[in-house]
């Protein structure tokens, strides 16, 4: 307790080497912060994988409407299946009309050429390549069924950019996780030196390696916990000038898409990794630099 | 309580400080050890208060060989130990009252005992009053009875003292003195170097002399063993 108000009291007393210390920790922790809030901010622009891969069911020309009821109350019944819409075909023929803009050309036709049409949703966890495959055979080998659509080659593209980014965001997150390290360590060592002679005396009377690390390790936590708030404010700026345009953009979409910031489980995670980080880098560097001041007298 | 055999320090440079220095001091008595400037008194104060290791010949402390503690134990150790240093070794940038509480901050002692031991201590050396200045503020001789506060506050079996009375006029050097001495009666164990003649003459303590690094003389026992294979 001492020892963290001691660790306290001397970073107050240096606020202009503390305010640059922390800087340059809340830079290097916001960065893959805010490449995981982009991930994060992407799926849910797109709707997540679950809703990006529809299934759409086309029934064979003469399977009336009630029957497509009835094959969609057995759809919903499979396991990996979220949701099951019927689409008409004369609900069909009413939307192709509105957005194909073959409106009057359509309007000569004497007879509907569109099916009925299911819209299965599948669940996100049966949202794999293979699992989406396999539910596909099944709809395709129903007596009933024409054919079954599945654009699973963008659904593909867009895992494989996720998955790339993701990748990116841990590689970020584990060099600047070392660049951490490497500036409160040398924080730390610089302060070791400065503090020398007080090192000294304390290991004459007693003091145990363990004893004299403490306040340093402390001044290290609080550095990786300032930096990580530090990180959390530019990222909420950054979120905040971003989010008008970014309203903008998916109201021309027609988008409820909304701009979010870190959450609570998030806001954990940077806290927590940012005073781990500088527990562990002033531990390190307490460890290799005390060792070397033995008092001699 | 201390027994030194044929004890040997040779420092880096080559200088041999200690020469097969052999001694036993008793629990609970007050020892001076006198000699000229240079003729090794810091150095055996050093080693045996494991500030620096001995070439040759073995150190025991209640019947333990230093030379067998590992880095790990000597922290526990030194807090066994009152030392006073020629040059104070105080904290400039820490107040009086924070100096002498050091060995019981870092022994981890509640601090309300704290407070009424670094007070008790600074009284027996006269210092009351004095605990929110800094030792830059205080005359050598009461800086060096800060240093002596400090290794005395945490109630030490050992005080190790090196030059204590160096720059105290002679009344006070006395009170000192008798400080120690009235440790020891108490059982502490206390070593003392010093240039102080008179002091030694007239407390009538044993007296162990060195030069250049040899005992020659005064009226510490040679160890037995030692006597009786030379
Ligand atoms: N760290 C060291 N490295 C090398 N030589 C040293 C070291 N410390 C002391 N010496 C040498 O060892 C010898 C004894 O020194 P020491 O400090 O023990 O003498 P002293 O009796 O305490 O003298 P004084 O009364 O002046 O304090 C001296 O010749 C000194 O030059
Ligand atoms: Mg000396």
């Amino acid at each position: 307790m001492q020892a963290l108000l001691g660790a306290l009291g001397r970073l107050a007393r240096a606020p202009l080497a503390t305010m640059l210390t922390l800087l340059v920790i809340g830079l290097a922790l916001a960065l893959p912060a805010a490449l995981g809030l982009l991930v994060r901010n992407a799926e849910s622009a797109t709707g997540g994988f679950g809703r990006a891969v529809d299934m759409t069911v086309y029934l064979k020309n003469g399977v009336t409407l009630s029957r497509a009821q009835q094959l969609a109350t057995v759809a919903r019944s499979r396991p990996g299946v979220a949701s099951v819409t019927v689409i008409s075909a004369a609900e069909g023929l009413r939307q192709f009309r509105k957005y194909s803009g073959f409106g009057a050309a359509l309007a000569a036709l004497k007879s509907n050429p569109l099916p009925n049409v299911l819209r299965v949703v599948p669940r996100p966890r049966a949202s794999g390549p293979l699992a989406l495959e396999a539910l596909r055979r099944k709809f395709a080998a129903w007596p009933e069924v024409d054919m079954v659509q599945l654009d699973t080659q963008w659904v593909m593209r867009f895992n494989a950019i996720i998955a790339v980014v993701r990748r990116l965001v841990l590689l970020a997150a584990a060099l600047l996780g070392v660049g951490v390290l490497a500036v409160v360590g040398n924080t730390i060592r610089l302060e070791i030196l400065n503090r020398s002679d007080e090192i000294e005396v304390t290991k004459l009377v007693g003091g145990s390696n363990s004893f004299v690390r403490r306040p340093f390790v402390y001044t290290g936590a609080l550095y990786g916990l300032g930096g990580a708030v530090l990180a959390w404010v530019i990222l909420e700026g950054a979120v905040l000038a971003l989010s008008g345009p970014a309203a903008r953009l998916a109201e021309l979409y027609g988008s409820g898409f909304v701009l979010r910031g870190l959450g609570g489980r998030e806001l954990a995670l940077l806290f927590g990794g940012g005073m781990a980080l500088g527990w562990l880098g002033a531990w390190i560097s307490a460890f290799r630099h005390l060792r070397s001041i033995e008092p001699r007298a | 309580m201390i027994r030194l055999e044929r004890v040997s320090k040779r420092y880096s440079n080559g200088r041999e400080a200690l020469t097969n220095v052999s001694f036993f001091v008793d629990r609970g008595e007050l020892l001076f050890i006198t000699g000229r400037s240079g003729a090794g008194k810091s150095t055996l104060l050093k080693v045996i208060a494991l500030l620096e290791r001995p070439t040759r010949g073995t150190v025991s402390i209640n019947g333990r060989n230093t030379g067998a503690l590992g880095a790990r134990h000597i922290p526990a150790f030194r807090r066994q130990l009152g030392m006073v240093f020629q040059d104070h070794k105080l904290l400039a940038d820490r107040p009086v009252f924070d100096n002498v509480a050091l060995p019981l901050v870092v022994a981890g002692t509640p601090f309300k005992d704290i407070d009424k031991r670094v007070r008790a201590a600074l009284d027996q050396v006269g210092l009351l009053g004095k605990e929110r200045m800094l030792p830059m503020e205080l005359s050598v001789g009461e800086q060096q009875r800060v240093g002596i506060a400090r290794a005395v506050v945490g109630k030490p079996p050992l005080i190790v003292a090196d030059e204590p009375t160096g720059n105290l006029d002679p009344d006070l050097a006395l009170e000192v003195m008798r400080l120690f001495r009235r440790f020891s009666e108490v059982g502490v164990t206390v070593l003392v170097a010093t240039h102080d003649v008179h002091i030694v003459r007239e407390f009538g303590s044993r007296e162990l002399i060195l030069t250049s690094g040899e005992v020659t003389g005064g009226s510490a026992d040679p160890l037995p063993s030692l006597v009786a294979s030379r």
